[in-house]
């Protein structure tokens, strides 16, 4: 059974004059891991941050379509943007805590949307450190600063600080590419888990991993997709040419 | 064969050694500046201490001023440039890290914001005379707040305002643009990530700004002469003249009336501007404490 999360609809995107993507259309399922693969500035990054609308925040940016979530237009004007963000989850490429302690990195969410008992606080953060598999590495040390954890153990908290508001789709724009193996198979295994609860869309440059943890892939080229199907469909027997160079590695 | 190498080798031994020397004399340059400046700054101090320090005793910072400031202490003193510096600091830092949020997190860069950077820049430049002056004729004279706290503390506000507005701009345009993105991702507001996750992050700068308009509008003597009065009574309300402690020594001193008065105040100003230093340290250290890695 597989319901589409999120439908996207013709979009097209300009930086001012650059058309960025174009006619994109594409099924997201709900409960399952989406991988955006293609090379560097071919708009899956792009693509991913349209999703949650923090294009918005770049002047000079045009779109035109339609992205449904839940078949609810996002870009309609009578979409709240603070609740949309927070359905709507962000994981970036450089784990980015604030420069505040463990605690408040994970309560920052709830805090802003309204949620003011400590108990009810405490359980959050247990709650979404557990979940991204970080709680018995912190628990003692949850007022100390977020900076002072290591690579890997940041973008997790990043993570848990994303589950803290209780979205229903996570982005994920290159997770691991500033992680060392160890920390990056940790994140993996870590979706395993996540896709179960949540919806994931995750960019990536590695190959591999999108072979690894996606179900569905989608190939991007130049602003538009490619191709796109079942991860075991697009890597065993893509039907595209651009595609099968792709993957194995001829370009990009 | 055994030749060229050994004139090789010895050419780059000459060389080798030649990089050293220029090292080494920017190294002795550098240091004796370094020192230069170390005595400059401790022989002020030193200077003024050693002066100043024997005539300090309870009886001067208790007594009120007599035989205009010939006699007595300086209580009366004291507690107007506490009351001054504290009135132009309150107005002064609410507007200034205002105004530097409007220009680093909500102005474009357009005609406007050009205008308000070059007034600032203007505005810092500016001799603090000319400040004076223009307190006198609009607080003073103008708006009808005769000499007072209030005219003084609005001029010395005017003239801490670039300081401020400058360092805070510096320190919020030092947060990364990943802590916004990470605070807005969450479905936080603009306002929200500034308030929550901007302004704590810069808190430092904005402290720096503060100890440095601090330090002016304490050690600042024309422009308060003008607009705050000379009085030596103990300031009973905003609207009362006062007397500053710079305001103090330069009098003192100009009209010659005590020697050892003169050396004592500026002792006390001097004091008191390390322990304001000392304790904006402490205190922005303690907003730092979550911040950093420890």
């Amino acid at each position: 059974m597989s319901n589409t999360k999120i439908r996207v609809k013709d979009l097209q995107l300009y930086y001012g004059e650059f058309h960025a993507l174009m006619d994109i259309n594409i099924d997201i399922i709900e409960n399952k891991v989406t991988a955006l693969i293609g090379p560097s500035g071919c708009g899956k990054s792009t693509f991913l941050r349209t999703l949650n609308r923090m294009n918005d925040l770049i002047d000079h940016v045009k779109i035109k379509g339609n992205i449904l979530i839940d078949g609810i237009d996002i870009y309609d004007i009578a979409c709240d943007l603070t609740h949309l963000r927070k359905r709507v989850g962000m994981v970036f490429q450089k784990p980015n805590p604030f420069s505040k302690t463990i605690y408040e990195n994970i309560s920052y969410g709830p805090r802003i949307h309204g949620i003011k008992e400590k108990s009810k606080l405490d359980e959050i953060v247990e709650k979404s450190l557990k979940k991204a598999a970080l709680w018995d590495e912190v628990k003692n040390r949850l007022n100390k600063p977020a900076l002072g954890l290591s690579g890997g153990q940041q973008q997790r908290l990043c993570i848990a600080r994303c589950l803290a508001v209780e979205p229903d789709v996570i982005l994920m724009d290159e997770p691991t590419s500033a992680l060392d193996p160890i920390s990056t198979l940790k994140v993996e295994n870590l979706l395993e888990e996540l896709k179960r609860e949540y919806t994931i869309v995750i960019v990536t440059h590695n190959m591999q991993q999108a072979g690894r943890v996606s179900d569905y892939t989608s190939f991007f080229l130049n602003g538009e997709i490619i191709e796109k199907d079942l991860t075991k469909n697009i890597f065993s027997k893509p039907r595209d040419k651009r595609t099968q160079d792709y993957i194995t590695g001829r370009f990009g | 064969m055994v030749e060229n190498t050994k004139i090789y080798t010895s050419n780059i031994l000459f060389k080798k050694q030649k990089v050293n020397m220029k090292e080494k004399i920017a190294f002795i340059l550098i240091y004796a500046v370094a020192f230069l400046t170390i005595v400059a700054l401790l022989s002020i101090i030193g200077y003024v201490l050693i002066n100043g320090v024997k005539y300090l005793n309870v009886e001067f910072f208790i007594q009120e001023p007599k035989s205009m400031g010939r006699e007595g202490g300086i209580f009366s003193i004291i507690i107007g440039s506490i009351y001054l510096t504290f009135v132009s600091i309150g107005i002064a830092t609410p507007i200034g890290v205002c105004a530097a949020i409007y220009l680093t997190e909500y102005a474009k860069e357009n005609k406007l914001v050009k205008l308000i950077r070059f007034g600032t820049e203007i505005l810092a430049g500016i001799p603090s005379i000319i400040f004076g002056l223009f307190g006198f004729v609009f607080f003073v004279i103008l708006l009808g707040f005769r000499w007072s706290i209030l005219s003084g503390g609005l001029t010395l506000a005017m003239m801490i305002l670039p300081t401020i507005i400058r360092s805070t701009e510096e320190a919020i345009k030092m947060v990364p643009t990943s802590f916004r993105e990470g605070s807005l991702a969450l479905g936080a507001t603009k306002w929200q990530t500034i308030i929550k996750i901007v302004i704590p992050s810069s808190i430092s700068g904005i402290v720096t700004g503060i100890i440095l308009g601090i330090g002016r509008a304490i050690g600042e003597t024309a422009a308060v002469i003008l607009t705050a009065g000379s009085s030596l009574g103990v300031p009973s309300s905003i609207l009362d003249p006062t007397r500053t402690m710079s305001v103090h020594v330069y009098l003192l001193a100009s009209e010659g009336l005590s020697k050892e008065k003169t050396f004592a105040t500026a002792s006390v100003l001097i004091i008191l501007v390390l322990c304001i230093n000392f304790l904006s340290n402490v205190v922005g250290n303690q907003f730092m404490k979550n911040t950093k890695v420890s």
